[in-house]
C-alpha cells in the first residue's frame, strides 16, 4: 500500500526530561522516526521539553517546540500548528499517555486530529490492564491469574485467594514505577497503597507471582496489510522478578529450543494481530522452565527501550519502518537500509550474540538499596556484541565504567559460605559476581540455578570464564592459551593480573603470536546476503571484514558509554553533532560507542561505527585496524577525556585541545600558577591525600568545605563538610577506591553561580551565553536551575566573565571547547571549576542561541578561525527570550535514596522552559519538571534554622496563592511571628497526626524541606523527603528553588502559555526580524 | 580430535571432531536458523548434504524429542561451538552423543561466517569433513568435484505404508522424504494419514479414493525424479485435491510442463518472506531448497503464482487451475521455524470438505 497522502503535516511527540524507565532510546527513536518523515516530504512538527536530545535539533524536524509536555500544551500547540495527525508511538509512555489524554476528551476528534502509527483503542486495549486481560482472554493467551483492583481492600482479598507472593503493577505508569513483588498482607497494603495513587487511573494489577520463570521478548512489527516480523527476541538473563531495563539481557534468546520459540512467536502475531497493532510492539512472555506453559506479562503498542536494544543488536531501524507503516506503507514496500537488496519485511538472524547490562546508579546513591525488582532503577546500559557468550558478557562488563573488568572485580573471599549461599538469593546489581565467587568455591551449578534459577546454562558459562581464570593462573601462557583467553575477550590487563606479568607483555606475547581483534559486520541475515552496513564489532580469530579506507582525512570520535546520573544524553548530542561536522569538513569520521539507546550508535550517523567498550585496549584495536590521522575526546565527557592518554601512547593524535592541558585544569598545583598569572581569584583550597590531611587543610580554611576527588563528573563524590566528623565520613567514601590523584578540600563560598560554554579558536573566544543558577553555590550545576540569559549580573561582572573566560582559555591553550564555573560575590568573581571540554549545557545553549557551538568548536579544532566563521569574538549578543533549565529526578525509584540536593550530582535529566517572560519560562520549566500545582492546595514547610528568615517570606507568598500551609514547631512559629498564618503539626514520632500523617493522607501538593548541611542523613527530615517523593508529592530541598516556584506561580496564567518555535522562527536568530537584528548586532561587533 | 572441512575449491578450516571421525564427503550448505538444529539434522531433505549453522552457539538445549523422521539424514554439521552442558527440560542427551551414535561427522570450533561468505559467493560446493591430519589435496578435490547428492528419494522413504489414525478427511501422502511434521500437521487436525514410499503407483494410491492427496519435501535435484513425475501426472488428472510442499511442489511443477532451476546457495533458513499473490500480505517461511521452479516457465493457464518470494522473486508456490491443486515451494509444516504458514493446512482441509468450491487462494485473513 503507498503512503497515505492524507498525512501532510505530522506532530510527533518525545518522551520528554530523561528519567529512569524512559531514557535515550526515545531520542534515537524520535530521531530516526523524524527523518523519516522528513524523506516522505511530510512536514514534521516536534515537541519536547528536552532540550539535550538530537531530535529537538533545528534540522530534524520543521517546527521544534521544547515545551512542557502538558495535555494543554498539546492542545494550544494543536490550535497553532493544525497538524492533521499524530505520531505518539515514538515518544515512550510519556508521548502514549498524553495522546491519550487528548483522545478521550474528544480534542483530537473535534480538531480533526488523527493518531497515526496505532489507534487509541489498541492503546486502550493494551494499556489498560481489564480490557488487555479481556483481550488475551478472547484469543486463548494466558496471562498470570490477575485482578485488577481499585482498592486495598480488593487487592487484600484477591491476593488471600490466589496465595502469596503476589506482583503489583499499577496502570499506566513508566518503568514499573510504584510496582513490587508483595510476600504478605503487610507488604502488599505498603506497595498497593503507593500503586494506586501513582496510577493514572488509579488501578493497580494484582497477580499471581510467576518469579524464576524465564523472561522472554519478542520485538514485533506489523503493517496496516497484516504482516507481521520479529525482529528478535530476547533472553533476561534474571528470571522473571527483576524489571527487564535492570536484568542482563541476552539476544537473542540461548536456552529456548525451537518449539519454545516458535510458540511465543507465534503467540505474540496473535496477541499483536489481536490488538491490531501497526508499527513496532514489544511483547514480554514468562515461560516456565520445566514445561511449555507460559504467561504474558506485557505488551507495549509502541517502540520502547527494548526496541532500541533490538534495532542496534540485529541492525534493523524499528522506528524508521515503525514511521513508514504509520505513513501507510507496507513491510515489502520498505526497503531494508543495511542490504540494500532486502525488504523490511523479512525477520533477521543473527550469527553472533549480543549482550546487555544495565548501568544502576548506587555508586550515585550509596545509600540506596542495591536489590533488584520489578521497579526499574537503571539509568542506562550497555550492549556488546561478540560470536560467543562468555565474550560479550565481558565485553559488557568492562563497557559499564564503574571499575569492573571481569568476574573478580568484586571482591567476596571474605564471605562465608553461608553468607555467600545467602548473597546468591539476594537479587541485586553483583549477582554475576556472586556466582562467579560460588562456582570458585566448588558450589555447584546445580546449586547456585536452585537458589538464583537463573538457567544453568548462563551459569555454566561464568563457569567457562572462571575455569579459565584458573587456568591462566596455573597453566604454562602457551599460544592456545591465550588465544582461547582473547576469544572469551579478557583484556589484557587482567591476563597479566592472574599470569603474574605486565599488560605490556601480554600485549607483546599477543603480537608475537598474531592474536589481534578482526572486526565483523551487522548485517542482518548471518551473511547470506551481501550488506553494505558500516556497523561493527570485535572478536578473536577469523577473517576482518573492516574494508580499508583512504584517502580522506580519518577521524575517531569516542563516545560517551552508558548513560548515568552526571554525564546523560547531552554528551551523545556533542558526539553526533561532532561527527556531523568532522563530516561536513571532508573528514571520513569514525565512532567508538556502547551505548545501544543512543543516537550515535545509529550505523548512519559516522562513516563507521565500532559498537565496543571504551576501555584503552579496546580502542587501541580499533586504531591498529583504522589507523585515524586523529582523535577527538573533548565531546565524549569523562568516558572519551579518560582515554585521552592512551590515544597518545598509541600515537594517535588528540584533535583540539591538549590532553595535557585538560591536565592542568584538574591538576590543582599547575591550575592555581595559571589562575595567579592570569590574576584571576578562585576559592582557597588544598590537595590532599588522607583523612588527616584533610581535617588539617579544613581548619585552616575554616569550615564550611566542600570536599571532592579530582577527574570526576558530576561532583561525584563531592560533600560540603561543616565539621570534622563529616571529613572522615566523606574521605571514607572517597578512598573506597583507589584514587590515582589527589582529593580536593575547598573554603565553600557561598554566592551565586554562573557557567559559561565557550568556543576557542586558539586566539578568540566566542560565548554564546552566560547562565546563571537560581540556587545559590553548593548544589551541583546539573541540579541547579539555569537561567539564560542572567538576570542579575551587571554589566561589569559580565565583562569579568568574559575577560576571565578569554585568559583561561588562552592560558590552557583550549581548541574547541570550554566550560567554566563562577561564583559572584557581589561584584567579586571567583572560578570554581573549569573543564576544557563539552558540557552539560552545551545542547541547551546553543539551540536557545542559535550558536552550533559544537559545529564551532569543530571547525575550530580543523584550523578555522572564530573571525573567519563570522563570529565577532566575545560574549554573543543576548535573545531576547528566557530558557530555563530545570533538572528532573527520578528519586521515586530509587529506594533509600536522600532526595536533598548538594554538590553531588542526582538528576537524571532536565527539562526547558522558553519564553519572552521570565516568570513564564520557569513556569513552564516547573511544568515540565513534573511540577503541576496545585491540586489541593495544601503545602508543608520546615526548614532549617538559617533558612528561616526567607522562608517565612516564601510562606507569605504562598498563602496569598492560597495555599494552606502545615508547618512543624520551629518553623510555625517563625511564621506565625512573621504573620504568616500556618497549621501546626507534630514531628515524627510525636503523637498523630504528624507531618507523615499528612503526607500519607496523600492530600499534600508541595513539601519544601531544607535539610542540614553534612552527613546527617537519618534524621526526621530524611524520612519526610523519601516518603513525600514515594507517594508522588513534590519536593524542594533548596529555599531558592521554592522562591523561584512562587514566582512562577503569582506570574504565570496556565491556560495561555505562549509557545516558542525554536526552529529558526520567533523569537531567535532564524526569525527574519530576530535575524536582522542579531545580524546588526553582531556586525558592530565585528566592527 | 582435531578435524578439517575441505571444500572443492581447495580452502581448508581447522576445527575439532565432534561426531563420528568417520570421513563424510557431501554438499556444504548453510542454514541460517538460529534455533532448530535437531529438526534440521533429521529432515531428511538434508540427505547428501552436510549443514553449516550460521549460529555460533549451537546445542544450547541438547536433544529434544524434535525429530522429524527416523534418523539424521545430513552427513554433517559443522558449527562455531557447541555446547557444553545444554539445559532444557526435555533434553535428552548432547548432539555429541547423538553423531556418534548415528555415525554422522561433525565438526566444531569454524569461521562459520567466513564459511558462509565463500559459500555464498562461490555458491553450493561440495566438501569433506575428516579427522586424517595428513590429507591430500591432490587426491581429495577431483574426488569432491565429482560428487553428487544422487537419487536420494528412494533412501529417505519410508520403507511401507503406515497409517496416523484419525476421524476426519483421509489423506494419502506421498512420502518423498517427508519431514514427521507433514502428517503430523494435518493428524492434529483429525485427518486420517495415510503413508506411501515414493514409489507407490499413482493408481494404487487413487484406488484407495482419499479425499486428498499429499506431496511431501524431500531432498536432491527434482528434475531426476522421472518415474515419480510420471505418477503424478496421473494424480494431477484425477480430481482429488492435493496439496504439496517443497520436493512435491516442484514435482508437480515439472509433470506440468515447467522446468526447474538450481539456485546459487539456497534457501535454507527461518526468516524468509514470501508474499501471498492473493492478500498482499507477507509471511515469514521455514525453507529448505536448493533448486526452484523458473517462475517464467509455468504456462499461466495452467498455474498461477501463488507465492514469491519478497528477497529475490523466485516462485514460492502455484494455484492450479480449474483443479483442487495447490503447492508451496517453502515449509508451512515448520519444525523448525515459524508457524505462520500452517494455515494451509487448514485450507487443504476446507479445499477436502468442499467448503471451498474455487482454488482460488482466498485471503488468508480467515485463518488466523
Amino acid at each position: 500500500m503507498p503512503r497515505n497522502e492524507a498525512i501532510q503535516k505530522v506532530l510527533v511527540i518525545g518522551s520528554g526530561p530523561i528519567v529512569i524507565g524512559q531514557a535515550a532510546e526515545f531520542d534515537y527513536a524520535g530521531t530516526q522516526a523524524c527523518r523519516s518523515l522528513k524523506e516522505e516530504g511530510i512536514e514534521v512538527v516536534l515537541l519536547n521539553s528536552n532540550p539535550a536530545t538530537i531530535m529537538t535539533d533545528q534540522n530534524i524536524a520543521d517546527h521544534v517546540y521544547i515545551e512542557p509536555l502538558t495535555a494543554e500544551t498539546v492542545k494550544q500547540l494543536i490550535l497553532k500548528e493544525h497538524p492533521d495527525s499524530i505520531l505518539p508511538t515514538l515518544g515512550g509512555q510519556a508521548a502514549l499517555n498524553l495522546a491519550m489524554e487528548l483522545e478521550e476528551d474528544g480534542f483530537l476528534c473535534e480538531h480533526q486530529v488523527k493518531l497515526i502509527g496505532t489507534t487509541s483503542e489498541t492503546i486502550k486495549k493494551a494499556e489498560d490492564r481489564l480490557a488487555f486481560k479481556t483481550a488475551m482472554e478472547k484469543i486463548g493467551e494466558p496471562c498470570a491469574a490477575s485482578l485488577v483492583v481499585e482498592s486495598i481492600e480488593e487487592g487484600m482479598e484477591f491476593a488471600e485467594s490466589i496465595g502469596y507472593p503476589v506482583v503489583l503493577r499499577p496502570a499506566y505508569t513508566l518503568g514499573g514505577s510504584g510496582g513490587g513483588i508483595a510476600h504478605d498482607r503487610e507488604a502488599l497494603i505498603r506497595i498497593l497503597e503507593n500503586g494506586l495513587r501513582l496510577s493514572r487511573t488509579h488501578q493497580v494489577l494484582v497477580e499471581r507471582c510467576i518469579a524464576g520463570w524465564k523472561e522472554i521478548e519478542y520485538e514485533v512489527m506489523r503493517d496496516s496489510n497484516g504482516s507481521c516480523i520479529t525482529v528478535c527476541n530476547m533472553e533476561n538473563i534474571d528470571p522473571v522478578g527483576v524489571h527487564t531495563g535492570d536484568s542482563i539481557v541476552v539476544a537473542p534468546s540461548q536456552t529456548l529450543g525451537d518449539k519454545e520459540y516458535q510458540m511465543l512467536r507465534t503467540s505474540a502475531f496473535r496477541i499483536i494481530h489481536e490488538l491490531n497493532i501497526t508499527g513496532g510492539c514489544n511483547v514480554q512472555y514468562a515461560l516456565n522452565p520445566d514445561s511449555f506453559e507460559y504467561c504474558v506479562i506485557e505488551v507495549n503498542p509502541r517502540v520502547s527501550r527494548s526496541s532500541a536494544l533490538a534495532s542496534k543488536a540485529t541492525g534493523y531501524p524499528i522506528a524508521k519502518v515503525a514511521a513508514r507503516i504509520a505513513l501507510g506503507y507496507t513491510l515489502d514496500e520498505i526497503r531494508n537500509a543495511v542490504t540494500q537488496k532486502t525488504y523490511a519485511s523479512f525477520e533477521p538472524v543473527l550469527d553472533y550474540c549480543v549482550v546487555k547490562i544495565p548501568r544502576l546508579p548506587f555508586d550515585k546513591f550509596i545509600r540506596a538499596k542495591h536489590t533488584l525488582t520489578t521497579q526499574m532503577k537503571a539509568t542506562g546500559e550497555v550492549m556488546s556484541i561478540c560470536d560467543n557468550f562468555e565474550g560479550a558478557l565481558m565485553k559488557a562488563i568492562r563497557s559499564l565504567e564503574q571499575h569492573v573488568d571481569s568476574l573478580m572485580s568484586f571482591d567476596y573471599t571474605q564471605f562465608s559460605k553461608e553468607a555467600l549461599l545467602d548473597g546468591l538469593a539476594l537479587v541485586d546489581d553483583r549477582r554475576i559476581w556472586k556466582i562467579a565467587e560460588a562456582l570458585r568455591r566448588g558450589i555447584s551449578c546445580e546449586r547456585i540455578h536452585e537458589i538464583t534459577k537463573i538457567d544453568p546454562w548462563f551459569i555454566d558459562k561464568l563457569a567457562r570464564l572462571v575455569e579459565m581464570e584458573q587456568t591462566l593462573k596455573r597453566a604454562p601462557l602457551t599460544q592456545e592459551l591465550l588465544a582461547e583467553a582473547k576469544r572469551m575477550e579478557f583484556p589484557d590487563r587482567v591476563i597479566a593480573g592472574l599470569t603474574g606479568r605486565t599488560e605490556v607483555q601480554i600485549r607483546s606475547l599477543r603480537e608475537k603470536y598474531g592474536i589481534r581483534a578482526v572486526y565483523r559486520m551487522v548485517d542482518t541475515c548471518a551473511a547470506e546476503f551481501e550488506a553494505r552496513t558500516p556497523y561493527y564489532y570485535s572478536v578473536f580469530g577469523g577473517e576482518n571484514e573492516v574494508q580499508k579506507t583512504e584517502g580522506r582525512k580519518k577521524v575517531l570520535i569516542l563516545g560517551s558509554g552508558p548513560i548515568r546520573i552526571g554525564q546523560g544524553i547531552e554528551f551523545d548530542f556533542c558526539s553526533v553533532h561532532c561527527t556531523w561536522a568532522f563530516k561536513k569538513e571532508g573528514y571520513e569520521t569514525i565512532i567508538v560507542n556502547n551505548n545501544p539507546e543512543t543516537v550515535s550508535t545509529d550505523f548512519d550517523i559516522a562513516d563507521k561505527l565500532y559498537f565496543e567498550p571504551l576501555t584503552p585496549e579496546d580502542v587501541e584495536h580499533v586504531v591498529a585496524v583504522e589507523k585515524p590521522d586523529g582523535a577527538v575526546v573533548q565531546f565524549g565527557g569523562q568516558t572519551a577525556i579518560k582515554l585521552a592518554e592512551a590515544l597518545g601512547k598509541m600515537g594517535v593524535p588528540v584533535l583540539g585541545t591538549a590532553p595535557e592541558d585538560v591536565d592542568a585544569a584538574e591538576d590543582r598545583e599547575l591550575f592555581d600558577k595559571i589562575l595567579e598569572t592570569c590574576k584571576i581569584p578562585r576559592p582557597k583550597g588544598k590537595t590532599v591525600y588522607t583523612a588527616e590531611e584533610a581535617r588539617k587543610a579544613a581548619h585552616s580554611l575554616g569550615y564550611p568545605v566542600l570536599v571532592r576527588p579530582s577527574y570526576v563528573l558530576g561532583g561525584q563524590g563531592m560533600q560540603i563538610a561543616v565539621n570534622d566528623h563529616d571529613v572522615d565520613v566523606f574521605m571514607g567514601i572517597i578512598n573506597q577506591i583507589t584514587q590515582d590523584h589527589p582529593i580536593l578540600v575547598d573554603k565553600y563560598l557561598q554566592g551565586k553561580e554562573v557557567e559559561v560554554d565557550a568556543v576557542c579558536d586558539g586566539e578568540d573566544i566566542l560565548i554564546p551565553g552566560i547562565m546563571e543558577h537560581i540556587e545559590r553555590a553548593g548544589i551541583h550545576s546539573g541540579d541547579s536551575v539555569s537561567v539564560y540569559p542572567a538576570r542579575s549580573l551587571s554589566e561589569k561582572t559580565k565583562e569579568t566573565i568574559v575577560d576571565y573566560t578569554g585568559k583561561l582559555a588562552r592560558s590552557l591553550h583550549v581548541i574547541g571547547l570550554i566550560n567554566i564555573q563562577f561564583i559572584v560575590c557581589g561584584e567579586e568573581v571567583y572560578v570554581i571549576e573549569v573543564n576544557p571540554r563539552s558540557s552539560r549545557t552545551v545542547p541547551y545553549i546553543s539551540k536557545v542561541t542559535g550558536v552550533p557551538i559544537v559545529t564551532l568548536a569543530v571547525q575550530a579544532i580543523t584550523g578555522k578561525k572564530l573571525r573567519d566563521l563570522g563570529y565577532a569574538p566575545g560574549l554573543f549578543p543576548e535573545s531576547d527570550c528566557f530558557a530555563v533549565k530545570m533538572p528532573v529526578f527520578s528519586f521515586e525509584k530509587i529506594r533509600g535514596a536522600d532526595v536533598s540536593l548538594g554538590p553531588e550530582m542526582k538528576s537524571t535529566g532536565e527539562c526547558l522552559g522558553i519564553s519572552g517572560r521570565f516568570e513564564e519560562a520557569l513556569y513552564k520549566a516547573f511544568l515540565g519538571a513534573g511540577i503541576r500545582l496545585p491540586k489541593y492546595k495544601n503545602m508543608i514547610i520546615s526548614v532549617r534554622e538559617e533558612d528561616k528568615k526567607e522562608a517565612v517570606e516564601i510562606g507569605r507568598r504562598f498563602e496569598r496563592l492560597g495555599y494552606q500551609i502545615y508547618a512543624t514547631k520551629g518553623t510555625h512559629e517563625a511564621m506565625k511571628a512573621a504573620g504568616v498564618k500556618t497549621v501546626q503539626v507534630n514531628r515524627l514520632g510525636q503523637e498523630s497526626p504528624t507531618l507523615l500523617d499528612l503526607i500519607l493522607g496523600h492530600e499534600i501538593d508541595l513539601v519544601i524541606d531544607t535539610p542540614h548541611q553534612g552527613s546527617e542523613h537519618t534524621g526526621d527530615g530524611f524520612i519526610i523527603r523519601r516518603n513525600a517523593i514515594e507517594t508522588g508529592v513534590n519536593v524542594l530541598t533548596a529555599i531558592d528553588t521554592a522562591a523561584a516556584l512562587a514566582t512562577s506561580l503569582e506570574n504565570t496564567d496556565a491556560g495561555q502559555l505562549t509557545l516558542v518555535d525554536i526552529a529558526g522562527k520567533v523569537p531567535f536568530s532564524g526569525s527574519q526580524e530576530g535575524f536582522e537584528r542579531k545580524e546588526k548586532k553582531q556586525k558592530e561587533n565585528m566592527v | 580430535m582435531k578435524a578439517f572441512l575441505i571444500l572443492e575449491d581447495g580452502t581448508v578450516f581447522t576445527g575439532k571432531s565432534i561426531g563420528s571421525g568417520k570421513d563424510a564427503v557431501s554438499e556444504i550448505v548453510f542454514n541460517t536458523s538460529m534455533t532448530g538444529y535437531l529438526e534440521i539434522l533429521t529432515d531428511p531433505s538434508y540427505a547428501g548434504q552436510s549443514v553449516v549453522m550460521t549460529y555460533p552457539l549451537i546445542g544450547n538445549y541438547g536433544i529434544t524429542p524434535d525429530r522429524e523422521s527416523r534418523k539424521i539424514w545430513a552427513r554433517g554439521l559443522i558449527v562455531k561451538e557447541l555446547s557444553r552442558t545444554p539445559s532444557n527440560f526435555r533434553c535428552e542427551g548432547t548432539i555429541q552423543a547423538l553423531l556418534e551414535k548415528e555415525e554422522v561427522a561433525g565438526i566444531e570450533g569454524i569461521d562459520t561466517r567466513t564459511l558462509t561468505k565463500i559459500l555464498r559467493e562461490k555458491g553450493t560446493m561440495n566438501g569433506l569433513i575428516t579427522t586424517d591430519e595428513h590429507y591430500d589435496l591432490q587426491q581429495i578435490l577431483p574426488m569432491l568435484k565429482k560428487y553428487t547428492i544422487g537419487d536420494v528419494v528412494m533412501e529417505t522413504t519410508c520403507q511401507e505404508v503406515y497409517r496416523l489414525e484419525g476421524d476426519g478427511p483421509r489423506v494419502a501422502l506421498l512420502d518423498l522424504g517427508a519431514k514427521d511434521n507433514i502428517a503430523g500437521s494435518l493428524n492434529r487436525r483429525g485427518c486420517q494419514v495415510t503413508v506411501y514410499p515414493a514409489d507407490t503407483s499413482a493408481e494404487r494410491i487413487l484406488g484407495t479414493h482419499p479425499d486428498g492427496i499429499m506431496l511431501s519435501n524431500g531432498p536432491g535435484d527434482p528434475s531426476s525424479c522421472t518415474a515419480i513425475i510420471q505418477e503424478i501426472k496421473k494424480l494431477y488428472a484425477s480430481d482429488v485435491p492435493i496439496f504439496a510442499i517443497c520436493l512435491g511442489h516442484q514435482l508437480m511443477a515439472l509433470a506440468n510442463g515447467a522446468s526447474t532451476c538450481r539456485l546459487k546457495y539456497g534457501h535454507r533458513g527461518g526468516n524468509h518472506p514470501v508474499k501471498d499473490s492473493g492478500s498482499g500480505r507477507v509471511y515469514i517461511s521455514s525453507q529448505n531448497h536448493g533448486y526452484a521452479v523458473e517462475r517464467k516457465s509455468m504456462d499461466p493457464s495452467i498455474a498461477k503464482e501463488a507465492f514469491v518470494n519478497v528477497n529475490d522473486g523466485t516462485n514460492e508456490g502455484f494455484v492450479y487451475m480449474g483443479k483442487k491443486i495447490f503447492t508451496v515451494q517453502f515449509h508451512p509444516e515448520a519444525s523448525p521455524g515459524p508457524q505462520d504458514l500452517a494455515w494451509l493446512f487448514d485450507r487443504f482441509l476446507d479445499m477436502m470438505k468442499g467448503v471451498e468450491e474455487c482454488p482460488e487462494m482466498k485471503r488468508s485473513k480467515k485463518y488466523w
